[in-house]
């Protein structure tokens, strides 16, 4: 907090305290909310908004996971102890349960961010969540840059960009049928430097991948992707060594890692400030399938 | 135009106390909102290289002469298809002087309400008019829903300066005939600008082609505009929005009243009154999660505990013994009506939103619509159809803690809701309550 004699707050606070209000007015409005967890560094910091926002008491809701089955074992580790230490309920929503019951097919690609829709919106239907805490930012990618705070979902988990709410000053409209829902987005306004900004202004742990550490990658399409069971290697495709760290954390068959040194939080900071590819571009194959591809998958319910 | 190599601008931004400028673009449609901020993001080298590799793409895939920057704003298929803005885009930048939020809104009619929702927050709008047009019913609509929303300050852009050979005479007809518009209209600060949105002139650097225009670039007003006085800091206005009231067995007989403070200074100590209740007490602690603060004031979401245990709930109001809100169920408020299926009609009854407080309201007079060319008010006027703006009487089901718009962006304005379809169909403004 900077000097109270200019009334002034940093931008950094002026964010905090616009998330924190609208974390509040979700729990104050709305039945069932539940905050979508997927131990990425933007839910991460969701969650410690959510934190501040009703100190000294709980956190007033449960955390859901949507599980791809691609995990990397480091965010799944961090996902448990930190439901653990918050004292949380943790609600998975599993696409490899899904795909076993025959809920869903898995897609030609392989790529389960597809899939991941379906699963995310019968697992709603099955808690009957109304409101569902999302971590998307508007500077993510151009879709995402028109979307409401409070983001209106048909009885089917659908957007239509075209024909949104209205959103005046801070009068959230919440208010829906049943089996609609608010997908809510409080780091709206927030960027990738606000959010390690603030990851170092906390001092908030993260999983280990976000910094730099020594893996086995392939290159594919100007991209470093990880060895593992959930991505192999194609013909001709030479697993080397690099010192790679990951910007965004999704599926493991579909997200790539970055070259980096950057091995503590300032030296992310300096790295993300200096910058020329924005964090999806840099990382996210899912991205690329066409010019709107994430509008197409937003329209149909994705995060 | 080529891709050069770009680096990005944003400076470091939790270091020191960096202020934050909203603003949002108006203006009629085509008249090159989008472009602007295409040009400005790209001037200033906020651009990422692949943001812009996929914007020269598609550019060049259909066939376009030079690189449409609207396109990183227009990034709904249906925008692009259609070459318009259809919703408002939020777009983030930084200099070493500042943060900026830029809501780039549409300006084709039938999205008014749109941009209604990018200007609401703004501390500034950009109102941008085509040189060769010229002031259009289109840019009338949006100075007056600028000023109707109280948006601080305008800049108006008089942009495509290249398509009228950067004539100070087409600039100085078009300034004088909005300035004498916005006379009428109550705006508290007004710049005037030409430039090229296209070309760059007078963008982020002054242009060479208009050595007549001895203002400054439009980035250096963004820079510099004084928006700290814009604060309301003297009337205490702390909307309750939630009771905290841990369960818990190591915090007992907590209760703190959680909220944004909307205006005015909170501190221990002070002396306050609850509305509607009218109960006194003192404010015993300002805290947040990570401890008590001094002093709280806007934007600051904080947990006022009180000296006195008094029943506050939910949509309550803290304020100063000696300086409250009208606790009144009558409201007189401008309306701009947002729906295309139901005008707003005189007995009709609506859910509202006012502050953290909800209630139902009817319509109990319309006293007139305005005629946005003229300003002239229109009296016969039955109802308020889609982008319509007119006067209305209100009385709610339970009473609003409310101030006159003009003196309080947050007490003093409100949403109508409509009850079936539960979209927003109203945005209000309190000229009166009580
Ligand atoms: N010559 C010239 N053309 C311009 C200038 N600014 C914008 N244009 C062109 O005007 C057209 C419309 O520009 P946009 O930026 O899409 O207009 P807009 O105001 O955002 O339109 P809406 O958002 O749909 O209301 C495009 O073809 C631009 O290239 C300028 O300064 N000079
Ligand atoms: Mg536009």
């Amino acid at each position: 907090m900077t000097a109270p004699a200019a009334y002034q707050v940093s931008h950094l606070d002026a964010l905090e305290a616009e998330s924190i209000f609208v974390m509040r007015e979700v729990v104050a409005e709305m039945e069932r909310p539940v905050l979508l967890f997927s131990g990425g560094k933007d839910s991460i910091v969701m969650l410690r908004l959510a934190q501040k926002a009703f100190a000294p008491a709980n956190i007033p809701f449960p955390v859901m996971h949507v599980d791809t089955g691609h995990n990397f074992p480091e965010v799944l580790e961090y996902r448990d102890q930190r439901v653990a230490e918050l004292g949380l309920q943790l609600i998975v929503a599993s696409v490899p349960e899904a795909l076993s019951k025959g809920l869903v097919r898995e897609s030609a690609d392989g790529m389960r961010n597809r899939i991941q829709t379906p699963v995310l919106l019968d697992a709603v239907e099955k808690h009957r969540f109304d409101a569902l805490f999302g971590g998307a930012r508007r500077d993510e990618e151009k879709a995402r840059a028109k979307e409401r705070v409070f983001s209106f979902r048909d009885e089917f988990g659908q957007w239509d960009p075209k024909n949104q709410r209205p959103e005046l000053w801070a009068l959230y409209n919440g208010r829906h049928h049943p089996g609609e829902s608010i997908r809510v987005f409080p780091l709206s306004n927030w960027t990738e430097l606000d959010v390690w900004h603030y990851i170092a202004r906390e001092r908030i742990p993260l999983p280990s991948i976000y910094y730099a550490h020594q893996r086995e990658v392939i290159e594919r399409d100007g991209m470093l992707y990880a060895v593992n069971e959930f991505f192999r290697a194609r013909a001709g495709e030479q697993p080397f060594k690099a010192q790679v760290r990951y910007r965004t954390v999704g599926d493991a068959s579909c997200t790539a890692a970055v070259r980096s040194d950057a091995d503590t939080v300032e030296k992310v900071i300096e790295e993300v400030a200096a910058t020329r590819i924005t964090e999806r571009g840099a990382t996210r194959g899912d991205d690329r399938v066409s010019e709107a591809a994430m509008e197409d998958r937003k329209r149909e319910g994705y995060f | 135009m080529s891709v050069e190599t770009v680096a990005p601008a944003e400076a470091d931004a939790s270091a020191r106390p960096m202020d934050l400028l909203r603003f949002a673009t108006a203006g009629s449609v085509d008249d090159g909102k989008s472009t602007l901020i295409g040009r400005l993001l790209y001037d200033t080298k906020s651009l990422f290289t692949d943001q812009l590799a996929a914007v020269e793409a598609v550019s060049a895939a259909r066939g376009d002469e030079y690189t449409n920057l609207a396109l990183l704003t227009d990034g709904l298929r249906a925008e692009r298809e259609q070459g318009i803005t259809i919703d408002v885009a939020y777009r983030y930048f930084a200099t070493p002087r500042r943060k900026f939020i830029i809501a780039d809104t549409p300006g084709h009619i039938q999205y008014t309400r749109n941009m209604v929702t990018g200007a609401s927050t703004a501390d500034l709008a950009l109102i941008l008019v085509d040189a060769r047009k010229g002031l259009v019913e289109q840019s009338r609509r949006h100075a007056f829903l600028c000023s109707l929303l109280r948006v601080p300050h305008l800049v108006l852009c008089v942009n495509k300066m290249d398509l009228v050979d950067w004539s100070q005479e087409v600039f100085e007809q078009i300034a004088d005939e909005f300035t004498a518009f916005a006379a009428k209209l109550d705006v508290p600060d007004l710049t005037v600008v030409p430039i090229s949105a296209l070309q760059g002139d007078n963008i982020v650097t002054r242009s060479e082609n208009m050595p007549w225009y001895e203002g400054p670039s439009l980035l250096h007003h963004l820079e510099r505009v004084h928006i700290a006085s814009d604060r309301n800091l003297v009337d205490v206005r702390f909307p309750v929005q939630y009771v905290i009231r841990p369960q818990s067995t190591t915090v007992t007989d907590y209760r703190g009243y959680a909220g944004q403070v909307a205006s005015g200074v909170l501190k221990a100590g002070d002396e306050v009154m609850v509305l509607p209740s009218g109960f006194t007490s003192r404010i015993a602690a300002v805290e947040t999660a990570d401890g008590p603060v001094e002093e709280a004031f806007p934007p600051m979401s904080v947990t006022v505990r009180l000296t006195d245990e008094i029943d506050i709930s939910r949509g309550d109001l803290i304020c100063r013994p000696n300086n409250a809100p009208t606790v009144a169920q009558d409201i007189e408020a401008m309306i701009c009506w947002m729906d295309e299926t139901r005008p707003l009609q005189v007995g009709g009854k609506y859910a509202i939103k006012h502050t953290t407080r909800s209630a139902r309201a009817i319509v109990r007079g319309l006293h007139y619509r305005l005629d946005i060319n003229s300003l002239h008010r229109d009296e016969t006027a039955g109802e308020l159809k889609l982008n319509e703006i007119g006067r209305v009487r209100l009385r709610t089901t339970v009473p609003l803690l409310a101030d006159e718009y003009r003196r309080n962006r947050t007490t003093g304005g409100f949403v109508i809701i409509d009850e079936a379809t539960n979209r927003t169909v109203g945005a209000g403004m309190i000229v009166e309550a009580g």
